[in-house]
């Protein structure tokens, strides 16, 4: 066996919480090895870990058998272990090669950098990855796709034999991701071991050799990916057998419309959008990256505001100008970047649920009624399930699908009655997604009015009642809940006449 | 000071997030004491009575504006127009008391309610023109400045007309009921202050909202809030304690002097800093901010004891603020 790393019995505590308990993982020389589980499972710091960011409590690292320690992300750099963020950490104003070797940039005298080296040697690893990019390019006129593969040459440049992979494929679309693929092939061919994290479990099946599951900082198992049925995989992930229910459609003949949108139009990224929603359905907006939807969203909610349109709450004509007229109207917006647009993620949990209603807990001059505040979050945790150690927690301490419960406690705490929810599940692993589904299930049952905007077909026909599709800035049409695929893909790639 | 960032509520007093902001609190209290042992065993004057209460007496201005400036800066601004706003807030209660010879509440008020009014016009350039902080109240320091010297024509206002106006300073309402001790109501005004600020910050919606401004303010106006009228009204209030500061000021010196001001801001900013508040915003408590300035005034008058050169005092505190925010940065990188 050829073992590239070994990490053996790495365990690791935080401040309430064991996140690691004696974790063992292996990589070979020359393949990908899949690493899933849920939100919270692990991952994410036993690759800290891996990469010198965090130092593990118990256990022991070994590279080509030789144990090693990782006091620094340098250190482990230096070992030849790259790491792909999720989030990209490219300079954007900067040139291509300017990015790869940022901080040790080929000198000539007088320390000025040899530019016509840098941007050769970026060439060469680039056209090793079978990649058109020039390397004088500014990273901000290239994709995010790309961008990403900037990210790999860059790790490549350090002459990196352990490629660790963050969700990679979370912000492309197919072409890219099989660009990707093809990149991620070639490196494997050439004897890179790869550490491939993703929650996608077709991916998962298409290029990794093994997958190793963790579930509450336990490492679960490590089986064959080409011989392991998908259902074996996610039960190993949650602990129990999930079964592919369909949305079960309620006839809401009777109920009482709750948002009617008419002729919505912004520059050109909205065009005359008209749709209605009853309490107690669950609307799917599907489509392709750019289509809108998210667009849509903002500008119901008032964050962006339409320019021309109206838009009807219970039967009324309302003016929607910013989110607080939203707000007020009822209407309830979780973005699909909590961290950015959710969530205070250095406050605690009680501050974060209360942020929308702080005023109806305080008294005449403003005081907040912590008591029943504290009441009210710890209410909240347990009615929704929220995995934390209580409501003074930070929220940043929390994982993506608990931190995407604290903003629909937000909301609910607001008496929104129109909710909607951008990508509601992106990050969230498979066992939380099905929590997060059940969750809105239940809001609708309860009365609410939904709109659930995704990218992803699946969770779009497993949600809706019915599924709105968009198309360049247009709606396309409304499908009844449990379409078919291919209807929903004719829709969204319905292209205005000859243009585009 | 993530005291009051991790828990601006308070009830629970428990779990890991409160300990590393005691921690940070008691860092700044202890450098404060090594300080005071330092000079006291340096020089034995240091440590008398008339010699503290001249210490107090020298943190009130600075401590009440670096007070006010603390709410602006835990929402992530910055306002530099307090040093000229504080004297624009004498020398209107100069105008109003001395010129026009109403009665001491009235120019009281009027100081206050000058100060929050300009308050209020720079947080409306902050969060209505969306003009950022640093060059909104750079603009506004200057403008205020030159309105200073217009009104008075340069020449200072004296207070010797209206009676008791000293004394908000410099009398001393402890003093009469213990003669030993005759601290100053400068300081008693301070300690109002910080108060009031401490309790705004830990116990009122204003408060949590200034903490969520400063650490997501996206995130709090998708959450429906209207975010600028609450930045309008911290920065409002942070006006109305610069008046106050004008008012110690001038009471202190008998007269508004219009010349004076400028720096003013950038001293109370370093005791806002020494005290641990984040300058990103987001975090920060009252009670750093006043361990702050009293570490600036304990080291001006301890090195003037020690009968150190007033250049060197200047060199020593710049220093000091370097390190303390360094300290701050290691324990942070310590706790992550």
């Amino acid at each position: 066996m050829n073992g590239l790393v070994r990490m053996e019995g790495i365990d690791k505590r935080f401040p309430g919480v064991h996140a690691l308990k004696s974790v063992d993982f292996d990589l070979r020389a020359g393949e990908v090895h899949a690493l899933m589980g849920e939100n919270g499972a692990g991952k994410s710091t036993l690759m800290k870990c891996l990469s010198g960011v965090y130092q593990p409590d118990a256990g022991r690292i070994l590279i080509d058998g030789q144990a090693v320690a990782l006091p620094t992300p340098k250190a482990a750099q230096d070992l030849g272990i790259g790491i792909i963020h999720q989030e990209l950490a490219l300079m954007r104003d900067l040139t291509v090669a300017q990015n790869i070797w940022i901080g040790r940039e080929p000198r000539l005298s007088f320390g000025r950098i040899d530019e016509a080296r840098q941007n050769a040697e970026a060439a060469a690893i680039l056209s090793r990855m079978n990649l058109g990019i020039d390397p004088r390019t500014p990273v901000s006129r290239l994709t995010i796709a790309h961008q990403q593969m900037v990210e790999i040459a860059k790790a490549l440049s350090y002459r990196s034999r352990v490629l660790i992979m963050d969700e990679p494929t979370a912000a492309l679309n197919d072409a890219e991701i099989a660009e990707l693929f093809a990149i991620i092939a070639r490196l494997r061919a050439e004897g890179v071991g790869i550490i491939y994290i993703s929650h996608k479990m077709d991916e998962i099946r298409r290029i990794s050799d093994r997958v190793t599951v963790m579930r509450d900082g336990a490492h679960v198992g490590t089986v064959a990916a080409a011989e392991t049925p998908i259902a074996r995989i996610i039960a190993m992930m949650v602990g129990r057998e999930l079964t592919d229910e369909k949305a079960a459609i309620p006839d809401l003949s009777a109920a009482e419309t709750a948002l009617e949108v008419r002729d919505l139009s912004r520059g050109p990224e909205l065009r005359g959008i008209s749709f209605s929603l009853r309490r107690g359905e669950i609307l799917g907006f599907a489509g392709l990256m750019g289509a809108g939807r998210t667009e849509l969203a903002r500008a119901i909610f008032g964050a962006e505001p339409a320019d021309a349109g109206r838009i009807l709450v219970h039967g009324r004509e309302v003016s929607i100008r910013s989110p607080a007229d939203a707000v007020r109207e009822g209407i309830g917006y979780l973005s699909e970047d909590r961290k950015h647009y959710g969530l205070a993620l250095g406050m605690d949990l009680r501050a974060n649920i209360a942020m929308a209603s702080l005023p109806r807990h305080a008294d005449a001059i403003g005081r907040i009624d912590e008591q029943a505040l504290g009441r009210i979050a710890r209410d909240y945790i347990e009615r929704l399930r929220i995995r934390t150690p209580g409501d003074w927690q930070e929220v940043r301490l929390l994982s993506g699908g608990n931190q995407q419960k604290v903003v629909i406690a937000k909301w609910l705490l607001r008496d929104c009655d129109i909710l909607i929810f951008d990508e509601p599940t992106r990050g969230i692993d498979v066992g939380a997604k099905a929590e997060i589904y059940r969750l809105l299930g239940d809001l609708a049952a309860g009365g609410k009015a939904i709109i659930v905007i995704s990218s992803e077909l699946p969770e779009v026909l497993r949600l809706s009642h019915r599924i709105a599709v968009m198309c360049e800035g247009r709606l396309t049409g409304i499908l009844p809940g449990g379409a078919s695929q291919e209807a929903i893909m004719e829709l969204a790639t319905q292209r205005e006449g000859a243009a585009a | 000071m993530s005291e009051a960032t991790a828990r601006p509520s308070g009830t629970a007093d428990k779990g890991p997030a409160r300990a590393g902001g005691a921690y940070q609190k008691l860092l700044a209290f202890a450098g404060l004491m090594v300080l005071v042992a330092g000079f006291s065993l340096a020089s034995p004057s240091f440590l008398r009575t008339d010699n503290i209460i001249s210490i107090l007496q020298a943190t009130s201005v600075n401590g009440v504006l670096a007070v006010g400036v603390t709410l602006i800066i835990i929402t992530g601004g910055i306002d530099l127009s307090i040093g000229t706003l504080m004297t624009f807030c004498a020398v209107v209660a100069g105008v109003v008391l001395t010129w026009m010879g109403a009665p001491l509440p009235l120019g009281v008020l009027a100081a206050i309610a000058t100060g929050a009014l300009v308050g209020l016009v720079s947080g409306t350039l902050v969060a209505r023109a969306k003009i950022p902080p640093f060059i909104a109240t750079l603009g506004m320091m200057l403008v205020l400045k030159g309105l200073s010297l217009i009104v008075t024509g340069t020449k200072p206002i004296y207070f010797n007309d209206t009676e008791g106006y000293t004394a908000i300073s410099q009398g001393s309402v402890v003093g009469r009921l213990i003669p030993q001790f005759p601290l100053p109501n400068g300081v008693l005004v301070l300690f109002a202050v910080a108060g009031a600020v401490a309790w705004i910050l830990g116990r009122t919606v204003l408060g949590r909202y200034t903490f969520a401004l400063g650490s997501n303010e996206e995130a709090v106006r998708l959450s429906g809030v209207d975010t600028g009228r609450w930045k309008m009204a911290i920065y409002a209030l942070s006006g109305g304690i610069v008046g106050i500061a004008g008012l110690l000021i001038s009471s202190r010196l008998n007269s508004a002097q219009p010349a004076l001001g400028l720096g003013y801001e950038l001293e109370a900013i370093a005791a806002v800093v020494i005290g641990g508040t984040s300058l990103s915003g987001g975090r920060g408590t009252v009670l750093g901010t006043v361990i702050g300035a009293l570490i600036m005034s304990v080291l001006t008058n301890g090195l003037r004891v020690l009968s150190v050169a007033p250049e060197w005092q200047t060199v020593v505190t710049g220093v000091i603020i370097i390190a303390a925010v360094y300290a701050d940065q290691l324990r942070r990188r310590g706790a992550a």
